[in-house]
């Protein structure tokens, strides 16, 4: 009997520490373009990002991320770290945020500033623990959102998220399935490592982009960048890798 | 009635009359990070405005069918008489070959088998689409990526004789995995026209066909 499935695993292990070396990851690219985004004064007001409060005070980047999406009384919503950039770039910048939106996932010679923004403050966090206290009663509201469409079946294939990620141990092919129906390992080694760069696409990804990639496999259409919905899967996940260390940007098959 | 798990809903549901404040102490207690859960109506509005860009032709696909929204419902463990009338709905949907013929080609079943394309928004509309069996099961056991969330199929045929009944078993179970296993993870690749018919008896003769590689 073949055992090249635990063989694929140890393969799989050893590549991912082969490549997982913060000085040869192209995501640091994305690090060092999204600083610059940050203060780049720009859109109708000509003004920088520096006063974006990401929730822990204007302009304060440490641990920002960790502690994301969370609620803003000043939105009155609930929103993770692409919806509140937009919503600073629009406040404050004044900036056409739907030419921002049209590079929301960099492509070969197009770079996206959510993107480099992202990977910039996530690695802020980087080293920290996530801490997602659901104080707020609209944060546990988004979270119940989160888990009921964790687990809503649908399209063609009858699939949910919880298909492939309600179970321990489990594999696709040679790729092992992060169970992320509970706090654990699991949760906290997967959120704990996005951003990342993806070596398969050359391109460095945030969450928002591992979501809308997960539906087009669960053949629903492509989901509104920033959605209420997503944010609420969002928090749903953070708050099972509450606690887990961020090692951010990564890097990735 | 905001409760999370469907098991301490049936606990508080039944309790609830008797001893309904300590019933809500004890989950507040125990889990009070998520005491509530947003009804159906609710979760499809965030659904529908998640989606609000999608043009007609694919909204279609937020529609869930009963069993989806019941399998949702109950995260697939629905109650012993739900899951009955759902098993009994969806045995009515089989339809098997009109010449009685089960088994295809197992050579085009194979590709079926490892195709995971098709019916996504990346792919071309008329991209051929693959039933993806090798995603979650062993097959042939010359192909060593295969995944585990589904048992493994390596010898179906052989280890069920190569039997008729057997394999209008498989045939059902393809057509339509919910038939025999109310809110199976499985597909229900023919419920939804996902596979046609010819295509579903290529993978059935990929099972059951005695030079397939699956019964080597």
């Amino acid at each position: 009997m073949l055992r090249a499935g635990d063989d694929a695993e140890e393969e799989i292990k050893r590549y991912r520490e082969m490549i997982d070396d913060p000085m040869a990851n192209p995501a640091y690219l994305n690090v060092d373009r999204g600083e610059s985004l940050w203060v780049l004064a720009r859109g109708q007001k000509n003004a920088s990002l520096e006063t974006c409060d990401l929730g822990k005070g204007p302009g304060v980047l440490e641990g920002a991320y960790a502690e994301l999406p969370r609620y803003f009384s000043d939105a009155d919503q609930v929103m993770d770290l692409e919806q509140r950039l937009l919503w600073c770039m629009d406040r404050i910048q004044g900036l056409d945020t739907k030419e921002i939106l049209s590079r929301k996932f960099g492509i070969p010679g197009t770079t996206s500033d959510l993107e480099d923004l992202v990977a910039y403050i996530a690695n802020k966090s980087s080293g920290m623990t996530f801490h997602i206290p659901l104080d707020h009663p609209r944060e546990r509201e988004a979270y119940a959102i989160g888990e009921a469409l964790f687990y809503r079946r649908g399209s063609l294939l009858d699939f949910s998220c919880a298909t492939c990620h309600g179970a321990d141990g489990a594999r696709i092919r040679t790729t092992q399935l992060p169970n992320l129906t509970k706090p654990g390992p699991d949760a906290r080694e997967t959120m704990g490592s996005w951003p990342t760069y993806r070596v398969s696409q050359s391109q460095t990804r945030t969450m928002q982009n591992r979501l809308w990639d997960c539906y087009r496999q669960m053949r629903m259409p492509p989901p509104e960048f920033g959605s209420a919905g997503l944010t609420a899967l969002m928090i749903y996940l953070a708050k099972q890798a509450d606690g887990g260390t961020l090692n951010v940007p990564s890097i990735k098959r | 009635m905001f409760l999370r798990s469907s098991a301490n809903s049936r606990y508080c549901a039944s309790a609830w009359l008797i001893v309904a404040t300590l019933c809500v102490a004890t989950l507040a207690v125990a889990d009070d990070t998520d005491a509530f859960r947003p009804d159906a109506p609710t979760v499809e509005r965030y659904v529908r405005d998640m989606w609000s860009g999608a043009d007609d032709e694919w909204k279609k696909r937020l529609q869930q069918d009963e069993t989806q929204a019941v399998c949702s419902k109950f995260r697939n463990a629905p109650p012993e008489d739900i899951a009955d009338a759902l098993r009994a709905r969806e045995a009515s949907t089989v339809v098997y070959p009109a010449d009685g013929n089960l088994l295809g080609n197992w050579r085009e079943g194979e590709k079926i088998a490892q195709n995971g394309r098709g019916g996504q928004f990346s792919d071309a509309p008329d991209a051929t689409r693959g039933g993806n069996c090798y995603a979650c099961h062993q097959m042939a056991k010359t192909e060593v990526s295969y995944g585990t969330l589904g048992p493994s199929l390596s010898e179906y045929g052989k280890l069920r004789g190569f039997s008729s009944e057997a394999a209008k078993e498989a045939y059902a179970k393809v057509y339509n995995s919910q038939a025999s296993l109310p809110c199976s993870m499985m597909p229900r690749f023919g419920v939804h026209g996902f596979l046609s018919e010819q295509q579903i008896k290529d993978v059935i003769a990929y099972l059951f066909d005695a030079e397939s590689p699956v019964n080597k």
